[in-house]
């Protein structure tokens, strides 16, 4: 067994940053207060310090000109981290993403490379209330030439920035607040992560739970309750929501002939709904029973927590379709 | 005049390169008629000057980021008539294979970045652009042309913004042309003189005749030369007029045919043939015989669009990723 320690998300992926900026000088940061405010979360915190004013840059509030300002710079050949406060207020500069990043290279017929990196905070929690509560990962693993990445582990926290700075192609990473704090092992050597292919997070053999990002958590703690019961569920971590890797998937089902599908976002037309399409078009006849899923209420976030939490799918909520799935 | 101090040779170059425009986009509107173009074709006549004179200002390494009324910018930077015209046939000839069309000319060998057809979004992209020259310690300039209309997008404000809060050399280049689409420029701009808003975001900014080409030249000379001493952006208006339809598409019910052709009588291809001629940097013989060039030259352009072959259709998805994930 290697050495493990312990650490927290935020500082997973601070540590990704502060590599990236010390290997290859033509990575810079650059997002709203991400220098002197020390980033909205604090996870450029003291960034500024240690590199400089040109490598953590602050923006003024422009969602769509420093982003745009991030393509050109990576069209030009630089590699910008650009950071997007949250979700919230990603789609001012969503035209920017779909129209600019995620056309360039085709529209130019393969000559233009746009190998920018956007990191965005996303999640539901905390009692934000409707404006400033998304999972909005679905509209971003909409648009092809996009890899749109999310974040649900501390070893992706840690990995995946510098395999993004390694695609020649925009990378949308979306990173959860209610995980910044939260704490995880990682062994001590370096993590090496690719951005192309799902992952299994717990092996199980009679239902395969897919999710990603913030749910990730919930499926496995509700995969130890289902283990007491004696129920072994495999938890695949999508991690890729652009391009899909649908053969993980596939494979997870035809091993465990059950699938249910968790996200936090609303419903309809979301990656799960695209996930069990998929299941159903190409394994269909594996499944023992009709695919599952637990997923946002198709409702504005509201404000009081009772309400909040009745928004999102719940470790219990989990637990309770799993186990109609298998003794019915 | 300007002209007098450059030589015969460059006048006649530019008198050729203005005249290519105008010549070649006629044949593309008639090649649209004939539906060998489709799409939206937005012809640039009567504005030719601009990037005539913007263009010869600036050095192959500079940077362009054009609108989606390009070909003129295109075949000033020297991409190839042809390539530009097999393009628009949508042959994988073209410039950008086929992909782009009309809207999206690309050569990354010529520092020629498109063909942007979401008004105002490649101004972000050309702020970018520039800091990246600035942070690799660069000496190129990134110019970025649009129109007025771009000029009321939120994305100019922005972009112009962070260009002088950065100091980074971008030139913008303000096609103003009087109409967004069919819309006129006071119904669309509270204040009208452009070149104003250059000083609110403390960016040098200054005005030009843009149907004459010394005018434009003299004027993009000084702005590209105060970009290059200071390393700051500059804000250059350049007042134009198009004399055709917004694109194929467009009846021009928005405006007086009587306006047109009192535009017209300011054509910037007369205009600058008579000066030359005026200065003796030019004589009758060659003018006709530069006609004669282009004619030429626009006439290759379409035999080599009508040889240009298709993509096959198995090749629909390539250039969505690019091959190696991991460069």
């Amino acid at each position: 067994m290697s050495q493990t320690r312990k650490i927290t998300y935020r500082e997973a992926l601070k540590e990704a940053i502060r590599e990236a900026l010390t290997e290859n000088d033509k990575v810079f940061l650059m997002g709203e207060d991400v220098g002197r405010y020390g980033g909205a979360f604090a996870v450029s915190k003291g960034l500024l310090e240690e590199f400089s004013e040109e490598r953590i840059m602050d923006v003024p509030l422009s969602e769509s000109g420093f982003v745009g300002a991030g393509i050109g710079a990576a069209m030009a050949g630089l590699k910008p981290i650009v950071e997007v406060m949250t979700v919230n207020f990603g789609l001012l500069a969503m035209d920017q993403v779909v129209n600019n990043a995620a056309t360039m290279l085709h529209m130019s017929g393969g000559q233009i490379n746009v190998p920018v990196v956007i990191r965005m905070s996303c999640g539901i929690g905390k009692q934000l209330a409707a404006q400033h509560s998304h999972s909005w990962e679905p509209y971003y693993a909409h648009v092809p030439g996009l890899r749109v990445i999310s974040i649900g582990t501390h070893e992706d926290a840690r990995g995946v920035l510098q395999a993004a700075l390694q695609s020649p192609d925009p990378v949308v990473i979306f990173e959860y607040t209610s995980m910044l704090n939260m704490e995880g092992e990682l062994p001590e050597e370096t993590i090496k992560v690719d951005i192309e292919s799902a992952k299994i997070r717990r092996e199980g053999t009679d239902i395969s739970i897919i999710t990603y990002g913030a749910a990730v958590n919930k499926c496995m703690e509700a995969a130890e309750e289902l283990k007491v019961e004696g129920i072994e569920a495999e938890v695949l971590d999508l991690r890729v929501l652009r391009p899909l890797d649908e053969a993980a998937f596939l494979a997870s089902v035809s091993r465990t002939h059950r699938a249910l599908i968790v996200e936090d976002a609303w419903r309809s037309v979301s990656v799960s709904s695209e996930v069990s399409a998929r299941i159903t078009e190409k394994a269909f006849y594996e499944l023992d029973v009709p695919v599952k899923r637990v997923c946002g209420a198709e409702v504005p976030i509201p404000y009081p927590l009772h309400l909040e939490d009745a928004s999102v799918p719940q470790k219990k909520d989990i637990v309770e379709v799993v186990k109609k799935m298998i003794r019915p | 005049m300007k002209m007098q101090s450059k030589n015969t040779e460059r006048g006649q170059q530019l008198l050729y390169q203005i005249l290519l425009i105008r010549r070649f986009e006629e044949k593309a509107a008639e090649e649209y008629t004939k539906t060998k173009i489709r799409g939206f074709l937005h012809l640039y006549i009567g504005e030719e000057a601009v990037a005539t004179g913007v263009i010869q200002a600036l050095k192959d390494e500079d940077n362009i980021l054009a609108t989606y009324r390009e070909h003129g910018h295109a075949l000033v930077r020297g991409m190839d008539p042809g390539v530009i015209m097999a393009e628009m046939y949508g042959k994988q000839e073209g410039c950008s294979k086929g992909r782009g069309g009309s809207m999206h000319l690309f050569d990354k060998s010529k520092n020629f970045f498109g063909g942007n057809a979401i008004v105002g979004a490649h101004l972000p992209m050309a702020v970018g652009m520039a800091l990246a020259a600035k942070k690799l310690k660069q000496k190129k300039i990134t110019c970025c042309f649009f129109g007025e209309g771009a000029a009321a997008e939120g994305e100019f404000h922005e972009a112009m913004n962070l260009a002088s809060l950065w100091q980074v050399p971008v030139l913008f280049v303000c096609e103003n042309n009087l109409y967004a689409m069919g819309t006129a420029l006071r119904y669309t701009h509270a204040m009208q003189e452009l070149a104003k808003k250059g000083p609110s975001y403390k960016m040098a900014s200054s005005t030009v005749d843009g149907m004459d080409l010394e005018a434009v030249m003299e004027a993009s000379e000084k702005a590209v030369k105060k970009i290059r001493t200071t390393g700051k952006p500059y804000l250059l208006v350049c007042n134009t007029y198009r004399f055709r339809a917004h694109s194929m598409f467009d009846a021009e019910l928005y405006r007086d045919k009587k306006e047109v052709d009192e535009w017209k009588k300011k054509d910037p291809i007369p205009r600058f043939r008579d000066s030359l001629l005026k200065q003796k940097l030019i004589t009758q013989k060659k003018v006709d015989a530069l006609e004669e060039r282009v004619e030429e030259d626009v006439k290759k352009a379409i035999e080599f669009a009508e040889t240009g072959t298709f993509e096959p259709v198995e090749n629909l998805t390539k250039y969505v990723y690019s091959e190696n994930q991991y460069q």
